[in-house]
C-alpha cells in the first residue's frame, strides 16, 4: 500500500467516511452495461443457483433453479442466461467501424496496413464482486466445451442450442478481465475500490454493502457503523439484511431458507410423478410451482439488494468524469472484442483448457506492458494519483528558472538544452535518471544531470535537466519544445509509454527447453467434451 | 574417519566434470547450482574461454548490461586476443566505456555485424529481438535462475545446447501482474528459466559448486543451513584466515559496538526498540547511515587471503542493502547527509551478484506491522545476508521473530509447483536466531 493510501485510509477512520483516491473516473463505463448478479449453490461447484440479469435497473432478468443438482435444471437456467446475455454482447458485434491494423505478411515477412472492422462499442459486464469475475470463469468453463445435439447427434446430455457460445464469451470476458485497465467484465468491489479508500481493512472492502457503506452512509451515521451494519444486521428471522453479494450465499439463508423450500419442491415433484389420475397431477403441478414460486421469491430478495447496491455503486462512479485516457484502454477492450467476434464467426475451436507455452508468455508479456501503461495513464490523467507518485518519490512537480542552451558535440549538433527547475520535493533521482513530461500528449524525455547545492530555508532545491528528444530535426529546437522560466511542469520517473516485448516464436517451434512443439493431438484435444465420468452421473 | 577438507581440489573436480560434460557431454544442457560466492562467473568465463578454443562458436546470456560489462572484461583480462562480440542496444549508453578500451571487442548493436565472432555476449532482453541468424552452436546462460521462463522462450531458439549457471537460493524472477493461472504449469510464464528446462528435460545433468570462496568462515554455514539445507556448501578460508580491525577504538556507542561485534563474529545485530513504522523508518535508516559513517571513519582494514598485507575498507567496498527502492533512497539521502559518498546503496533485487567487504543491511521486516509474502520471500534476505567477505551488520527493529509467529506463511499450495524448502519463515527465524547472539542494544 502506498503511503498516500494509507493516509487517506487513516482519514477515512478519522472522518467516518471513505476518502476519494482519484478525481476522475479511470474505468471507461458504458452507456448500456448489462448487470449480472449470479448466485451458486453451497457445496455444488459450478452449480448455479439464480441469476439477476439485465441492463435495466428497474426490471431485473430473475433466473432460478429450483434444485441446483438436476441436470434438466442446470441447462435450463443456462440457456435462460444464454438468451439474456447473448443478445446484449451481439447488439455490439455488427456495428462496426473501418479501421487499420497493422499485419507481417507471411511471405515478404514484410509489415503492410490491412482494413479490418472494429466494433464501435462493445458489451460491458458488471458483477459485484471479484468472487463473480471467477464465477463467470467458471461458468465458462463449464460450457464451452459442451456440445449441442446439432455438434453431435449421439452425445449423452446434450447441451442446449446456445450454451456453448456462451461459454466462449464468458470464457472471453474472464480472461480479458485480467488484464489490467480492462474494462470488458468489471466487479463493482474493484471499480469503488479503486475510486476510495475506506477506513476498513482490504478484507472487508470485499464485501460491496460494507463498502458502499463507507462510501456512501446513509444521514447520520458514519461509514463504520453503516459498515458493521451492513455486514452483521439481521432481521427477525435471523437473515441478514445486507445478503453477501455472491456468488456465495449466507448460511442462514441455506439452512433456515433455502433448504426447506427446495425439500418442499423436492416432495411436489415426487408426488406429481405418482399422480394417478389427471386431476390429481393437475393439483399436484399446482403444488409443485408454488414450490417453485417461493424459492424463485427467495432468491429474489437475497438478490434485490447486492442489484441494486451495484447500480448504486454505478451512478457514484459516473459522478466521476472520466479519465482522458481511459478511452483509449476501451479501444483496446473494442480490438479484443472484435477480435473474439471474428475467431467465433470463422469457426474457431473454442479456447484450449490450458495455454500453450508461446500464449501462455505472450499474455504475461501483453499484460505486464498494460499494467504499466495503467500506471502511468492514470496519474497523468489524475493529479491525485500523481500526488501520489510524487510523494513515493516517483514524479515531481517544479517550476522552470532557467534554460541554458548546450549542444551535441557532433558534425551535426543537435539541442541539449540544460533546463535549472525549483522544487520542495525529493524524487529519487540518480546521476543520469531520465525524467519524462507530457509535450502536447507525448512524452519528452530528460535526464537528470545535478542538484545544485544545498535545499534553501523554504525547502526548495535546484534541479539540472538536460532535455533530450522531441525537439525537432534543426540545431535550434522547434518552438514550444524547450520549457520556458516559470513554466511548472510535473515530471515523472516512469517512462510513459510501453515498449512491446520482442517477438515470440510460433507456438509450432516451441523449443525444447520449453518441451518443443505442442502434440500433434492438442489441437483435436481441445475440440473434444469432457470425457463423462461416473460422478457426472446422479 | 574423516579426511581434511580441501576446497580448492573439492572446486577444482566439480569444475572439472561440469566443463567436461559442457565440452563433450550428449545432452542439451547442463545445470549448475552455485552458492553465494563460489566462482559463478570464473566458471563462466572459464567454460568461454574452453568452448572457443575447442573452435565452437559461443554466445552468452546474461541478465543485465552490468553483468554483461563484467564478463566481457573478465573474459579479456584472461584472453586479450580472444575476438569478443558485445551486441548492445541501440539506447544511448547502451554499454561501460571501459569496453571502448579493450581491442578484442567488437560492439554492434546488430547481431548480423557480430557474425563470426568466437563468442558473442549480450542481455537476455536483447538476444529476445535477434531473429533470422544461423543457431549458435553452444550457449551460456549466466544468472539462469533469475531468468524468467518467457525469457528463455524468447531466446531458446538460437542455440543448439547450453550451459545454465545460476543461483537457485537468491530471488526468484517475478511479474508485475498475477500469474496464477499458470502456476503449476510446466513452462509457467513467471517461473524461472531453470525450473521450466528441468521439468521438461529431466535427464540433463546437474552440477553443483561446493566451495564459497566470498564467504567467510562465518557465514557460510549459516547462509549454507539457513538457505540451502539440502544441498551444503562450505568456505573456501578458514576462520583466520580473513581479519577484520579498526585504527581507531570504539567510543561506546551502538554503532561503534555492533560493529566491534561484527569485527569480531562475523555478524552484528543492531536492535532498536519496537516500533511500527513506515517503510522509510528515519531513525533506522539514521542508524544505517552512522553505521556506514563509523566504519569508514574508524579505518576498517581487511586482511585475507587476497593480499599479503591488510587492506582499508574504503567506500566502494561497503554496501548497504535493503527491501525496497523507497529505503535505498532514504538511505543515500541520510549518507550523503553525514558526507558519505561512493557507499553503494541499493535493494536485494539489484545487489544480486555483487560482493563487498562489509555490507549493512536494513531487516526487510523492520517495524513492520506484518509480514507479507514479499518480505519473507527467501531468497531476499539469501542475497542480503550474503554479499560480504567479513562482516554484515544487520538494523532491526526488535520484536521480529514475535512478528514472524504472528505470521506463518500462508500462501496458497498450488498442484503441481514444487514447495521450495526452506520456506521464508523457517529462514528468517533461523537467520534471527544467529543473529540474537551478536546483538547490540541501539544508543545513540
Amino acid at each position: 500500500m502506498s503511503l498516500i493510501t494509507t493516509l487517506a485510509r487513516l482519514e477515512a477512520v478519522d472522518t467516518g467516511r471513505a476518502q476519494p483516491l482519484a478525481t476522475v473516473r479511470h474505468r471507461h463505463l458504458t452507456d448500456r452495461p448489462l448487470v449480472l448478479v449470479p448466485l451458486t449453490t453451497a457445496g455444488e461447484a459450478g452449480a448455479p443457483l439464480g441469476a439477476l440479469v439485465g441492463t435495466d435497473r428497474e426490471a431485473p432478468r430473475l433466473l432460478a433453479v429450483a434444485q441446483p443438482r438436476d441436470r434438466d435444471l442446470r441447462f435450463a437456467f443456462l440457456a435462460e442466461l444464454a438468451e439474456a446475455v447473448l443478445p446484449h454482447i451481439e447488439a455490439y458485434a455488427d456495428v462496426v467501424e473501418p479501421a487499420e491494423r497493422n499485419e507481417t505478411d507471411p511471405a515478404t515477412g514484410k509489415k503492410t496496413k490491412v482494413e479490418v472492422e472494429l466494433c464501435t462499442d462493445a458489451g460491458q459486464l458488471i458483477v459485484p464482486s471479484r468472487a463473480g469475475v471467477e464465477f463467470v470463469r467458471l461458468l465458462g468453463r463449464s460450457m464451452r466445451f459442451r456440445r449441442t445435439a446439432e455438434d453431435d447427434p449421439d452425445t449423452p446430455y446434450p447441451a442446449p442450442a446456445r450454451v456453448p457460445l456462451l461459454g466462449r464469451w464468458l470464457t472471453h470476458y474472464g480472461e480479458r478481465a485480467r488484464v489490467p485497465g480492462s474494462s470488458l467484465l468489471l466487479a463493482a468491489t474493484d471499480l469503488l475500490n479503486r475510486h476510495w479508500a475506506t477506513g476498513q481493512s482490504s478484507l472487508e472492502d470485499q464485501h460491496l454493502g460494507a463498502l458502499l457503506s463507507w462510501i456512501d452512509p446513509p444521514a447520520g451515521s458514519s461509514g463504520a457503523e453503516a459498515a458493521l451494519r451492513a455486514e452483521l444486521a439481521r432481521d427477525s428471522e435471523g437473515q441478514l439484511l445486507c445478503p453477501p453479494a455472491g456468488p456465495a450465499t449466507d448460511p442462514d439463508f441455506d439452512n433456515r431458507l433455502l433448504a426447506p423450500a427446495i425439500e418442499r419442491y423436492d416432495r411436489a415433484r415426487t408426488a406429481l410423478a405418482s399422480a394417478e389420475d389427471g386431476l390429481a397431477a393437475d393439483a399436484r403441478l399446482g403444488e409443485l410451482s408454488g414450490a417453485e414460486r417461493e424459492i424463485r421469491s427467495l432468491l429474489a430478495r437475497v438478490m434485490l439488494p447486492t442489484w441494486d447496491a451495484v447500480w448504486r455503486g454505478l451512478d457514484l462512479l459516473r459522478e466521476l468524469p472520466e479519465g482522458s485516457r481511459a478511452e483509449d484502454r476501451w479501444t483496446r477492450d473494442r480490438w479484443s472484442f472484435t477480435a473474439h467476434r471474428d475467431r467465433v464467426r470463422s469457426g474457431e475451436p473454442p479456447q484450449p483448457r490450458r495455454d500453450d507455452a508461446v500464449t501462455a508468455a505472450q499474455k504475461l508479456a501483453s499484460r505486464e506492458t498494460a499494467q504499466a501503461q495503467l500506471e502511468a495513464q492514470e496519474a497523468l490523467d489524475d493529479p491525485l494519483v500523481l500526488a501520489g507518485r510524487r510523494l513515493a518519490g516517483e514524479a515531481f512537480l517544479a517550476t522552470v528558472t532557467d534554460v541554458e542552451m548546450t549542444y551535441t558535440e557532433s558534425k551535426r549538433p543537435s539541442p541539449r538544452p540544460l533546463v535549472t527547475v525549483r522544487t520542495d520535493e525529493r524524487p529519487h533521482l540518480g546521476e543520469r535518471t531520465k525524467v519524462y513530461r507530457s509535450l502536447e500528449g507525448k512524452p519528452q524525455t530528460a535526464e537528470f544531470v545535478r542538484a545544485e547545492d544545498e535545499p534553501d530555508q523554504d525547502g526548495d532545491v535546484l534541479l539540472v535537466l538536460r532535455i533530450l528528444d522531441r525537439m525537432g530535426r534543426g540545431k535550434e529546437p522547434a518552438p514550444g519544445s524547450v520549457p520556458e522560466p516559470g513554466d511548472r511542469i510535473a515530471w515523472t520517473l516512469f517512462e510513459h509509454d510501453q515498449r512491446g516485448g520482442p517477438k515470440l516464436p510460433d507456438p509450432e517451434e516451441t523449443p525444447w527447453t520449453h518441451g518443443g512443439p505442442p502434440g500433434a493431438d492438442a489441437a483435436t484435444r481441445a475440440e473434444q467434451p469432457d470425457p463423462v465420468t461416473p460422478e457426472d452421473l446422479l | 574417519m574423516s579426511t581434511v577438507f580441501d576446497p580448492g581440489a573439492a572446486a577444482a573436480r566439480a569444475t572439472g566434470a561440469i566443463l567436461d560434460d559442457t565440452l563433450r557431454g550428449s545432452s542439451r544442457g547442463v545445470v549448475v547450482d552455485s552458492p553465494p560466492g563460489a566462482g559463478k562467473s570464473t566458471l563462466v568465463v572459464r567454460a568461454a574461454l574452453e568452448l572457443a578454443a575447442a573452435g565452437h562458436p559461443l554466445m552468452v546470456i546474461a541478465q543485465t548490461n552490468a553483468q554483461v560489462d563484467d564478463l566481457v572484461v573478465r573474459l579479456a583480462e584472461k584472453d586479450p586476443e580472444l575476438p569478443v562480440g558485445r551486441l548492445h542496444s541501440s539506447d544511448s549508453d547502451p554499454y561501460d566505456k571501459v569496453l571502448d578500451g579493450l581491442a578484442n571487442v567488437t560492439k554492434s548493436a546488430k547481431a548480423a555485424d557480430l557474425a563470426g565472432l568466437d563468442v558473442v555476449i549480450s542481455t537476455a532482453a536483447k538476444w529476445a529481438h535477434v531473429k533470422n541468424v544461423e543457431p549458435w552452436g553452444h550457449a551460456i546462460v549466466d544468472e539462469a535462475y533469475q531468468m524468467r521462463s518467457d525469457a528463455l522462450l524468447a531466446v531458446a531458439g538460437l542455440f543448439e545446447r547450453a550451459l545454465f549457471v545460476g543461483d537457485p537460493g537468491q530471488l526468484d524472477p517475478f511479474s508485475i501482474v498475477g500469474a496464477d493461472q499458470w502456476a503449476g504449469l510446466s513452462y509457467d510464464p513467471s517461473a524461472s528459466a531453470v525450473s521450466t528446462l528441468l521439468a521438461h528435460n529431466p535427464e540433463l545433468p546437474q552440477h553443483r559448486l561446493p566451495v564459497s570462496w566470498r564467504l567467510p568462515a562465518s557465514a557460510a554455514p549459516l547462509v549454507s543451513d539457513a538457505f540451502y539445507p539440502y544441498t551444503p556448501f562450505r568456505s573456501g578460508t578458514g576462520h583466520r584466515d580473513r581479519k577484520l580491525s579498526f585504527g581507531v577504538a570504539s567510543d561506546g556507542s551502538g554503532p561503534d559496538r555492533v560493529l566491534d561485534e561484527a569485527a569480531e563474529s562475523g555478524w552484528g545485530l543492531l536492535e532498536l526498540p519496537a516500533r511500527h513504522t513506515p517503510r522509510t523508518d528515519p531513525e533506522a535508516v539514521r542508524a544505517v547511515a552512522l553505521v556506514v559513517r563509523r566504519l569508514l571513519d574508524r579505518g576498517g582494514v581487511a586482511t585475507s587471503e587476497r593480499a599479503e598485507e591488510p587492506v582499508p575498507v574504503t567506500a566502494d567496498r561497503v554496501a548497504v542493502g535493503t527491501a525496497h527502492r523507497d529505503q535505498a533512497a532514504a538511505v543515500r539521502a541520510a549518507l550523503a547527509e553525514l558526507g558519505v559518498t561512493g557507499v553503494a546503496v541499493d535493494t536485494a533485487n539489484r545487489l544480486q551478484g555483487r560482493e563487498f567487504d562489509v555490507t549493512v543491511v536494513l531487516h526487510p521486516l523492520s517495524g513492520r506491522p506484518d509480514a507479507t509474502a514479499f518480505h519473507l520471500e527467501t531468497g531476499r534476505l539469501c542475497v542480503l545476508a550474503s554479499r560480504h567477505r567479513h562482516a554484515c551488520v544487520v538494523v532491526c527493529r526488535e520484536g521480529v521473530a514475535d512478528l514472524l509467529d504472528e505470521h506463518p506463511s500462508t500462501e496458497p499450495v498450488q498442484l503441481g509447483v514444487t514447495v521450495k524448502f526452506p520456506d521464508g519463515w523457517e529462514a528468517n527465524h533461523a537467520v534471527l536466531a544467529h543473529l540474537a547472539e551478536h546483538k547490540v542494544r541501539w544508543r545513540p
